[in-house]
């Protein structure tokens, strides 16, 4: 009897430190791999900028968000596999263009993979994101935050909950997980375009 | 030589692992780390995407 329970013992202590590594693994050591994969994008921005058709796992372009300092400066690729969304947040293939009418809509991971969307909870009306497309450079404002379920699909109509209804205007959509570290819910980050800066072309 | 019931799995690590004291942490510390390595670079990367931690798509 004393000899299982010591057995136990040790197996549960061995479990617990293994799932404390696995813990640790999730929040920082999945973050190499995208830190890696966004380098390899923002190299893709720099040398071919203007592709002539988007596929699924190319750069779209960047997006910096002010409110969380000049460094917050992550590359979008083109997709929302999960293969995809460890590289960096995803643009939903058949959602609007940068600055084109209609939904832009993108995803991030919260806590994992760098955690690109960490933070967009923080976001207010009024705050700037700005999208680095490479034809020209797109500001959308914050306009509403909601959480939503993950059925809800609607948040990524041309017109956010209205689907169906022909858009009037260029919109940007944010989703990730809600709460943090959990897969229950969605928050859903809104903006419309209110600035736009051509790239010079040379 | 075999595991003892007093000391399931540790204690008999300890006892197997052969030299001094030193010797033995040292051996100790390196097997850790590769356990450590093994588990990091390809049994959590295996783990992780059965892990619904961070969805963070809509969808049906």
């Amino acid at each position: 009897m004393r000899a299982l329970l010591r057995a136990c013992g040790e197996l549960s202590v061995t479990a617990g430190l293994v799932m404390l590594l696995f813990c640790a693994y999730l929040l920082w050591g999945t973050s190499s791999y995208t830190e890696w994969y966004q380098r390899i994008l923002k190299r893709q921005l720099q040398e071919t900028p203007k592709l002539a058709k988007l596929d699924i796992g190319d750069a779209v372009g960047l997006i910096r968000i002010p409110r969380f300092g000049r460094d917050y400066e992550y590359a979008i690729l083109e997709g929302v596999g999960s293969e995809h969304l460890r590289r960096g947040p995803g643009h939903y293939p058949g959602t609007a263009l940068p600055g084109k009418v209609g939904n832009f809509v993108l995803s991030g991971h919260r806590t994992t993979y760098a955690a690109p969307f960490n933070r967009i909870d923080e976001l207010r009306r009024g705050d700037d994101i700005v999208i680095e497309a490479p034809e020209a450079r797109y500001t959308y404002r914050v306009s509403g935050k909601q959480v939503v379920y993950p059925t809800d699909v609607d948040v990524v109509a041309p017109v956010p909950s209205h689907p169906g209804e022909r858009p009037s205007q260029a919109l940007i959509t944010l989703t990730t997980c809600h709460p943090e570290y959990s897969a229950r819910q969605r928050l859903v980050v809104f903006g419309v375009l209110s600035g736009k800066r051509e790239r010079r072309t040379d | 030589m075999f595991p003892e019931a007093r000391d399931p799995m540790y204690g008999w690590i300890w006892r197997v692992i052969p030299g001094g004291i030193w010797v033995k942490l040292v051996t100790v510390l390196l097997l850790s780390s590769l356990a450590g390595v093994v588990l990091w670079y390809v049994v959590f990367p295996m783990l992780e995407p059965h892990v619904p931690l961070d969805q963070v798509t809509v969808g049906r």
